[in-house]
């Protein structure tokens, strides 16, 4: 896909800047009903364009993502664009400062199109909890699209962008990668810098693409990985050129590990697990070994990763106090004269700009670090964290590649989920694992399922070795080319 | 289990103000939630380590060295102050 509209440009049969306007002509068909997009970045956008086609018309040498139309998650920052994270205390907020991955790409003459939406600062799995609209699956539009990411997956699944960014914590790039038909990578933590992206839980957060085909996922990433001086998080890692090395067709000697556990989830929707048991049948027919395998620690994962995201979350929101950026009652008393204390600037700006779920997680973790507590939950939840990632070795041993459903169930409906957060945690059964072991994992889709007459899009998901991206992306190739 | 109490307090511990009604939401939310992670008790941890960095990174440093911004950079970050004088960001008195 994206190599498709490089040649296009690169052989002069359309300019960047006509393929961007018809971007944003369909974002302008489309958006207003499934409201991928928060803001958009016309002017830019086009002078960018313009600047690469200036380029081709020169002969200089562009790069494969060189004027290519993209999408970027609104919790990464621009330089000069509004960055809200969706969320109400940011509405105002312009980064004075872009992302290393933005950086990256402006390097690469990336064409941004706008900022996509999400769950308020990266917290849910539906975008229902953005403060500002609920994003609409492009496959169904009653249906939610997944989240967090679901604004980056929906809009590359309306084609309103040829691929976008998202950012992943417990499964936000994979499960409405999975929910929307689209690829989703979350690479391996310290791979991708996170300068720049809005921390939400520090140890577990990774930017990651969100794209039509694994081919355009891998180009993606090689673009964006790489240690970074200003997160010291990244890792130092091996400078490759992950789309070059697809297409080891013969993979007789990938050994897939399929875990019994995740076939007796309760709520493993009947059909969803069929799409897999077929997926792990055309790996097979394929030439891969697939290996029976058990991660009984597996079932601490979700309860492990809800003490500690919520204690990294109370933690890094306490930089949302009404003070040096963001929306404050401070800023308004100046207009209404109301006399605030510090200590009210601080309740009051919190209280009010930030929402439900983002609130109900700072509680939460408040409460698992708090004093009398902290054995409890944060130190116990870390020690089952070390539990499951040596479980994890010992599988690697054996094998290469994990496979598994994506998430349980295809998209649910708008509103199913909203009134019980608990619920709602438990869509991201199967994704957390690879961000409490800090593994990179994809999203594939595997097929479709008939939910009232439409065909919802299933996703499986394959996690890796730590940074052997290289497996996880050919293996996820090796299928896709042949479906 | 987490009473309408407790919620007040944690929610004074982390800077936000809440309702009554809202407390008593909260301390069914948060009760749910905590009585969903009690599984963790049950998992072995004796003799385990708590994970300290999940890829294992140690010490990681760069040079201490200043750099400077352009007067472009630092008027941004000027101009995200929600309440400024000049070039200062304006507060309330802390005591």
């Amino acid at each position: 896909m994206i190599r498709d509209l490089h040649n296009k440009l690169i052989n002069q049969e359309i300019t960047s800047e006509k393929l961007t306007e018809e971007y944003f002509a369909r974002i302008d068909e489309k958006d207003p009903e499934i409201k991928a997009y928060l803001s958009l970045n016309k002017e830019f956008a086009l002078d960018k364009a313009r600047s690469v086609d200036k380029k081709i018309k020169n002969g200089e040498e562009v790069d494969l993502l060189a004027g290519i139309p993209c999408g970027v998650k609104d919790n990464i920052c621009i330089e000069g664009l509004v960055t809200t994270a969706a969320s109400k205390i940011l509405e105002d907020y312009i980064p004075p400062y872009d992302a290393t991955v933005i950086s990256k790409l402006k390097e690469r003459d990336s064409v941004f199109l706008g900022k996509t939406n999400l769950d308020e600062f990266a917290m849910g799995a539906s975008t229902e909890n953005s403060a500002f609209q609920t994003t609409k699956n492009p496959h169904d539009t009653t249906r939610v699209p997944g989240g967090t990411s679901g604004g980056s997956t929906a809009a590359v699944a309306a084609d309103e962008c040829a691929w976008a960014l998202g950012s992943d914590t417990g499964g936000s790039i994979r499960q409405p990668s999975s929910f929307c038909g689209t690829v989703g990578l979350k690479p391996t933590y310290g791979m991708v810098s996170r300068y720049g992206l809005i921390s939400m839980a520090s140890s577990f957060d990774q930017i990651g693409p969100v794209t039509k085909t694994v081919e355009d996922a891998a180009i993606v990433l090689s673009r964006i990985a790489g240690r970074d001086l200003k997160d010291s998080t990244s890792m130092p890692t091996a400078d490759k050129s992950y789309e070059n090395l697809l297409g080891g067709a013969d993979i007789s000697g990938l050994k897939i590990g399929v875990p019994k556990e995740y076939f007796e989830t309760d709520g493993l929707d009947p059909r969803v697990r069929e799409l897999i048991e077929k997926a792990i049948q055309k790996y097979k027919d394929l030439g891969a070994q697939i290996v029976g395998i058990s991660l009984p620690s597996g079932e601490y994962a979700l309860a492990t990763y809800y003490v500690i995201v919520p204690s990294e979350v109370s933690s890094n929101m306490a930089r949302f106090d009404g003070i040096r950026f963001g929306q404050s009652v401070g800023a308004e008393s100046e207009k209404t004269g109301a006399d605030y204390t510090l200590g009210d600037i601080y309740f009051k700006t919190r209280s009010i700009y930030l929402g439900k779920e983002v609130k109900r997680r700072i509680m939460l973790g408040t409460y698992a670090l708090s004093a009398g507590y902290y054995d409890q939950y944060y130190l116990k939840a870390q020690k089952v964290r070390s539990v499951i990632k040596k479980e994890f070795e010992e599988a690697y041993k054996k094998v290469d590649i994990i496979l598994g459903p994506t998430s349980p169930t295809s998209a649910f409906r708008i509103g199913e989920k909203t009134e019980n957060p608990l619920e709602m945690y438990l869509a991201d059964i199967y994704t957390v694992t690879a961000n409490i072991t800090g593994v990179p994992a994809i999203s594939v889709p595997c097929g479709t399922i008939e939910e009232d007459g439409r065909n919802m899009p299933v996703g499986m998901q394959l996690m890796g070795k730590w940074f052997d991206e290289e497996t996880l992306l050919n293996a996820s190739y090796v299928f896709e080319q042949s479906t | 289990m987490l009473s309408k109490d407790e919620v007040k307090k944690i929610a004074n511990l982390a800077r936000i103000e809440i309702s009554e009604q809202e407390a008593d939401k909260y301390s069914t939310e948060l009760s749910d939630i905590l009585g969903f992670v009690e599984k963790l008790n049950e998992a072995d941890t004796d003799g385990v380590e708590p994970i300290a960095h999940i890829t294992g990174a140690k010490n990681v440093i760069r040079e201490d060295k200043v750099v400077e911004y352009s007067d472009e950079t630092k008027e941004k970050i000027i101009n995200n102050f929600p309440k400024k004088k000049d070039r200062f960001d304006k507060v309330r008195a802390v005591f």
